[in-house]
């Protein structure tokens, strides 16, 4: 586990506490409760893995996590801030950063431009509708930066649209990288990248933790990915947080086997 | 050949009055998804105003800079109700797609009827400045000068906006919203400004063609507006919804089509050819000509 903190956002200054607190948090659409009193703590630079059979609410506490859902109850700690009403927005430039589980990158801008327009959000800056894009300015290093670190750096000009499934996933990180989360989501960065590109993606994600110091969530099927990556992984079942703990002491408990019996782990 | 000529270029500046008026439409509906029926009444206030300035505001006038004056005024008012419209009406619909429908087409009747009770229901004649009122010779054929006036304003426009969303932070934020707009909202972008930012455009573009139109039509009705807007809307549909250039060439189609139609079949048949056309581009390509902000 990596605490080498860099330049930071308001989420790192944090000094020693949890950089995330999640206490009793729930969700119930229509009577079904989809995310059922969750609590955990994340202290910062950690790597928590979210595993679960489909349908546990994974992807519901990302969503809940990261704004895109209404809480029904429970609360949940930024660096010591209340976010629990704030919009998915606002949660972002506090330094909660994520990635979608669908590949989410604008087919229709170039891969700089992606990056770029997070670069800016980041940066902040005007909505002065004559701010031009120059190709010098702080944005525009920021995403060539971000490019290179995920190994898209000569790819800059072509059309998001037109890349790979896998390189898409990276340019999904590179943005996300821009934004420079405290936090990053990640909604199952292998979900459809083929076999060869797996190594790869995990090579990025393993060095964007322990170099940059980034606290990770990561929704993720492959066990052998996480094995390497997590310092704890959690498991949800039907909405509920059914364990946290080290890799080793998960796979072998029995009320986690007994959730995943007859589905591969 | 100059009956050719005559009715191409004529049917050049009636596509110039629809790319104005559209353009703004498929930007708000790409970015927003907001289908603003209210946008004729900008056209009307940008006409009423240009008028109305024309004969009251000081050191404005019906020719020269005092015109030109005259229709920076009006453009200015359309702009300023359209950003107000969409900061106290709109924003608070945000994602009710029904309210803000029946908002609009409230708007788009209210502000008509505001306009006929200030100014009455009967035509006026609009100020056309001297240039304006001459025809230059094209291969013959004599074309009234306020034709060109439309072309090069539209021309003007469109280079503008292409230029502004390709070169510029804002206009960044505008192409990623039209694809998806969750994900901007994601990276801690707020794009309600630039929701406002849009909705002003779309307000002064077609305030603009309201003076336009004045000149070209030579009076100017309260009505005027919401009719403009039903080939507008047509437009927007052919080009492909929330694409600018696909918007240009489906307005430069209808426009064509729309004339040429008037003057060979029968006066009248031009407005149905139109909605001809769109039923044919929308068998053909059901996207439209482009699906995608370019």
């Amino acid at each position: 586990m990596s605490t080498s903190a860099s330049a930071a956002p308001a989420a790192r200054s944090t000094a020693g506490g949890p950089v995330l607190q999640v206490a009793g948090l729930t969700c119930a659409i229509g009577g079904a409760v989809i995310v059922d009193d969750v609590t955990f703590d994340v202290a910062p630079g950690e790597f928590i893995a979210v595993i679960g059979p489909n349908g546990a609410g994974k992807t519901s506490l990302f969503n809940l996590l990261s704004g895109l859902l209404p809480a029904t109850g429970g609360t949940v700690t930024l660096a010591g801030t209340d976010i629990t009403g704030a919009s998915p927005s606002a949660r972002a430039r506090r330094g909660l950063g994520r990635t979608f589980q669908a590949s989410s990158v604008f087919a229709g801008l170039s891969v700089r431009e992606n990056v770029r327009l997070a670069a800016q959000a980041r940066l902040g800056g005007s909505m002065r509708p004559w701010q031009r894009v120059r190709p010098g300015d702080a944005a525009q290093e920021v995403a060539t930066g971000a490019l290179a670190r995920v190994g898209l750096a000569g790819r800059g000009d072509d059309l998001a649209g037109a890349l790979s499934h896998g390189d898409k996933r990276k340019l999904e990180l590179a943005i996300l990288l821009a934004t420079d989360p405290a936090v990053v989501l990640l909604d199952e960065p292998m979900a459809g990248v083929s076999i060869e590109d797996v190594a790869g993606l995990t090579e990025v994600i393993g060095s964007v933790h322990r170099e940059e110091g980034k606290t990770v969530l990561m929704v993720e099927h492959h066990m052998d990915v996480l094995l390497g990556l997590a310092d704890r992984v959690a498991v949800m079942h039907h909405g509920k947080l059914l364990a946290l703990d080290t890799p080793a002491r998960v796979t072998s408990d029995p009320a986690v086997q007994q959730a995943y019996l007859g589905e591969s782990l | 050949m100059t009956t050719l000529v005559l009715l191409t270029i004529t049917g050049l500046g009636l596509a110039a009055l629809y790319f104005l008026v559209a353009s703004g439409l498929s930007l708000i509906f790409g970015l927003m998804d907001v289908l603003n029926f209210a946008h004729g009444a900008f056209l009307t206030i940008g006409a009423y105003g240009t008028w109305w300035a024309a004969g009251n505001l000081p050191g404005a006038g019906e020719s020269g800079w005092g015109f030109v004056l005259a229709v920076v005024f009006g453009v200015a008012v359309g702009t300023l109700v359209a950003a107000l419209i969409e900061l106290l009406l709109i924003r608070p619909l945000y994602q009710r797609h029904i309210e803000q429908v029946l908002v609009t087409v409230g708007l788009s009747l209210a502000l008509v009827a505001l306009v006929r009770a200030v100014w009455g229901a009967d035509p006026r004649p609009f100020p056309r400045p001297g240039w304006a009122r001459g025809t230059t010779s094209i291969l013959g054929a004599n074309v009234p000068n306020d034709r060109f006036l439309l072309i090069v304003s539209a021309v003007v426009v469109l280079v503008a906006v292409l230029a502004f969303l390709r070169f510029t932070r804002v206009g960044l934020i505008i192409r990623a919203g039209v694809e998806n707009r969750t994900m901007v909202t994601a990276l801690g972008i707020d794009v309600r400004k630039a929701f406002t930012l849009v909705f002003a455009i779309g307000g002064a573009f077609a305030a603009l063609a309201g003076a336009l139109g004045g000149i070209y039509l030579g009076s100017i009705s309260p009505g005027q507006g919401t009719s403009l807007l039903i080939f507008a809307f047509i437009v927007v549909v052919i080009g492909g919804m929330s694409s600018i250039t696909g918007t240009a060439a489906a307005a430069v189609l209808v426009g064509l089509v729309q004339q040429f139609a008037n003057y060979y079949a029968a006066s009248g048949v031009g407005d149905l050819s139109v909605v001809l056309l769109l039923a044919v581009v929308l068998l053909a390509r059901p996207s439209g000509l482009r699906a995608r902000l370019a």
